[in-house]
């Protein structure tokens, strides 16, 4: 992050010398960045309306600034989606300037492509690979930028910063070129695409000190406010036409926020009194759940995230 | 806060995933949920113990097999610094991956069995250290539950690694620390077991390893990757290079040369985002400006006039193979120095070293995967470089397939 600190060497006018000193974390994430832009012909940001697709969102334009960001974002929508989050969305697009492409998972069910899943779990997080792939397809994106971090979950720790997919959007995890120093190989075949990960070395935490430091808005569920909600399986589900619940499941009203922004369905919140930042971080300091433990959709089995990958998640 | 980036490596039971899980224990890094996974998977395998390497071992393979496959990535913090650890492995046919790992890494850890002492993967690691230098190195001997906790036992397995690293021939930092990482003793607290030994842990040790960004040669490397002109109205005639800084701080003011072109001219701005600086440290990314109109393009590179690197179209280099197709003589490659791409067009396999530091090999026509040559490479275009062993941000490349675009090798620079 930018100090204004004075130099070390001491000179005569030590107090106005301004020093960019190197915040190795960010740094990397522009120089990755830049690099997506210049090594492909139809680049994409994957944006969630996610606190770590916001810091992306910041990152591309300190990337290239004054210039506006020069790829559009894109948005999976899922039809799930808590709702502050899609006002939250296109505020920032219409802040920044940037090109918003929105793609519906209704759209893909409504193709026949996929089929809405039925029982207690039925979530959309993993038809959403469908309409991603479509998009993909549609607009030939070859580079798609996403928030992903190594310290989500296991698999995902294996993951490089620059991910080759094939045709059928899937992760060979066996057959991944290295990555050496700080050199990044984007050369690719026709209908290979490769997804991107900046902000890669970065944990949760680091995220939110980020967040802080930059002033960023982010939408209003990651704090603490009263929703309905139900328990299961020792989680907390928001009470939501798109969220199954067996009439047995008892809705009460409770003072919680969620850790991650995945769509309704695979959500969980947790209990929490943190409504500013540094309560949040206050928070996740002390706290000993991990941040895809609220994940619903990685509770399915040990491998649940590796399975995803290789079918095309991102 | 400060990063450290840790590079570890070393046989499939030296135990290093049970020494990092270990760390991640120690150092309440280990969330609840995770730590019930490793609780419950461990009663189900039948253990007495928890086993600490399960909270590493990521891939479905390496669960079922129990052992690490490829580099993971671990993070974890105290209150003195942040770390990153890559993981690689040390099975003999993966030499890559611990080139990988340690790429980016300011400090290695060495694992060694104290039972089986300095073995044949030892010299391994550590010529790999030595060909990337590294100058910070842990020598772990793990397992000391295992020999009594012997001091002896411990000082002879010092005493073999010292004679070992007498043949980096460069300056290191090495220090040597006995621990049993399934028991805990000397990772993050002293072992009461060992009282001998008068040495820090390993996490003090890796709380206090200093770190400098600045490289030996202390020289500026400005590799543009990106043109800047908004053409807006506020920035109607900005034109900036985007590039992150390696070697050295730049400042205003600053005399430059631009590489190829060899045009000088003076640092305008620095800018970054909606501020200006007059300094920028190494390992910063920005936007520079210069005094004069130049054409400058991508993969251009900007130094202090009076710090030009080598200029050269024939190269030679020490080059570590990653891909099962071998180097061949006469083989054309896309060579990737930075961000600048050119051809390159393999001259001759000169010799491949042993790994054990005993005398290379000169009869080999081609290099084989994980294996390591002395290679000369001709270019299509000059690169403008400096010698890995004064600046290693601008003397390495990577080799590129044209066909598989797969990475194929890494070179470092004579």
């Amino acid at each position: 992050m930018q100090e204004f600190t004075a130099n070390t060497q001491p000179t005569l006018d030590t107090i106005s010398h301004r020093v960019l000193k190197e915040n190795l974390l960010e740094s990397e994430a522009i120089y990755i960045i830049r690099e997506v832009y210049a090594q492909f012909d139809k680049p994409v940001l994957l944006f969630s309306g996610g606190k770590d697709s916001i810091t992306l969102v910041r990152l591309a334009q300190k990337a290239f600034y004054p210039e506006k960001i020069p790829f559009p974002l894109l948005h999976i929508d899922t039809g799930h989606n808590f709702p502050e989050t899609i006002a939250f969305r296109d505020k920032l697009v219409a802040e920044t300037g940037a090109q918003l492409i929105v793609r519906y998972v209704e759209n893909t069910i409504k193709q026949g492509k996929v089929s809405e899943e039925k029982g207690r779990y039925a979530s959309r997080n993993r038809l959403q690979t469908q309409t991603l792939l479509d998009a993909i397809d549609e607009f030939k994106f070859d580079a798609c930028i996403g928030g992903a971090r190594r310290d989500e979950e296991k698999a995902r720790a294996k993951e490089r910063i620059f991910s080759v997919r094939n045709d059928f959007g899937q992760w060979d995890e066996k057959n991944q070129r290295p990555e050496l120093f700080d050199m990044l190989n984007g050369m690719i075949d026709h209908g290979q695409n490769v997804r991107v990960f900046p902000i890669s070395n970065w944990t949760e935490l680091d995220v939110w000190h980020y967040i802080k430091l930059e002033k960023l808005e982010i939408p209003s569920i990651y704090f603490a406010h009263k929703r309905a909600v139900f328990e299961r399986d020792g989680l907390i589900w928001s009470a939501s036409p798109f969220v199954y619940k067996d009439d047995e499941e008892q809705v009460t009203h409770r003072v919680v926020r969620f850790r991650t922004v995945g769509d309704m369905s695979c959500t969980a919140a947790v209990l929490s009194d943190a409504q500013t930042i540094d309560e949040v971080i206050g928070e996740i300091e002390l706290s000993n759940i991990s941040e895809r433990g609220a994940r619903i959709d990685d509770k399915r089995s040990e491998a649940a995230m590796e399975k995803r990958k290789k079918e095309g998640y991102f | 806060m400060q990063v450290l980036k840790i590079a570890t490596a070393g046989s499939v039971d030296d135990g290093k995933s049970t020494l990092i899980g270990r760390l991640l224990y120690d150092t309440n890094s280990l969330p609840s949920d995770k730590l019930d996974a490793i609780r419950e998977s461990s009663l189900r395998k039948g253990f007495d113990y928890l086993d600490f390497s399960l909270a590493t071992d990521g891939l479905v393979a390496e669960r079922e097999q129990g052992i690490t496959i490829d580099v993971a990535h671990i993070y974890f913090s105290t209150p003195k610094r942040r770390f990153i650890i890559a993981d690689a492995p040390g099975h003999v046919e993966f030499t890559r991956n611990m080139v990988t790992g340690a790429s980016n890494a300011q400090v290695s850890i060495i694992l060694i069995d104290a039972r089986k002492g300095v073995v044949e993967q030892t010299f391994r690691h550590f010529y790999i250290n030595s060909l990337l230098r590294i100058k910070n190195l842990m020598v772990v001997v793990n397992k000391m539950d295992l020999v009594g906790f012997d001091k002896q036992r411990f000082l002879d397995i010092k005493k073999a690694f010292e004679t070992l690293a007498e043949k980096a021939g460069y300056q290191q930092q090495i220090s040597y620390v006995p621990i049993s990482a399934l028991h805990g003793d000397n990772v993050a607290t002293l072992s009461d077991k060992m009282p001998w030994y008068t040495g820090d842990t390993v996490l003090d040790l890796l709380e206090s390893i200093q770190v400098d960004l600045t490289d030996i040669n202390r020289q500026a490397r400005f590799a543009v990757q990106h043109v800047i002109r908004p053409k807006t109205n506020e920035f109607h005639d900005f034109r900036g290079f985007a590039g992150k800084l390696t070697g050295a701080p730049l400042s205003v003011g600053d005399e430059i040369t631009v590489l190829p072109s060899l045009n000088r001219s003076r640092i305008k701005e620095i800018r970054f985002y909606k501020d200006t600086f007059e300094t920028a440290n190494p390992g910063s990314s920005f936007v520079l400006s210069i005094e004069d109109e130049i054409n400058i393009s991508r993969g251009d590179m900007m130094v202090k006039s009076s710090e030009l690197p080598i200029q050269g179209k024939q190269i030679s280099a020490k080059v570590c193979w990653m891909d099962t197709q071998p180097l061949l003589v006469g083989k054309t490659f896309s060579l990737q120095h930075g961000v600048n791409r050119v051809m390159a067009k393999v001259d001759a396999l000169e010799s491949v070293y042993k790994t054990d530091f005993s005398a290379a090999d000169t009869s080999q026509t081609h290099l084989n995967l994980n294996e390591i040559g002395q290679v000369r490479l001709k270019l299509s275009k000059p690169i403008f470089y400096d010698a890995y062993a004064e600046n290693k941000f601008n003397g390495a490349f990577i080799l590129i397939d044209n066909q598989s675009h797969f990475t194929s090798g890494v070179g470092l620079l004579d």
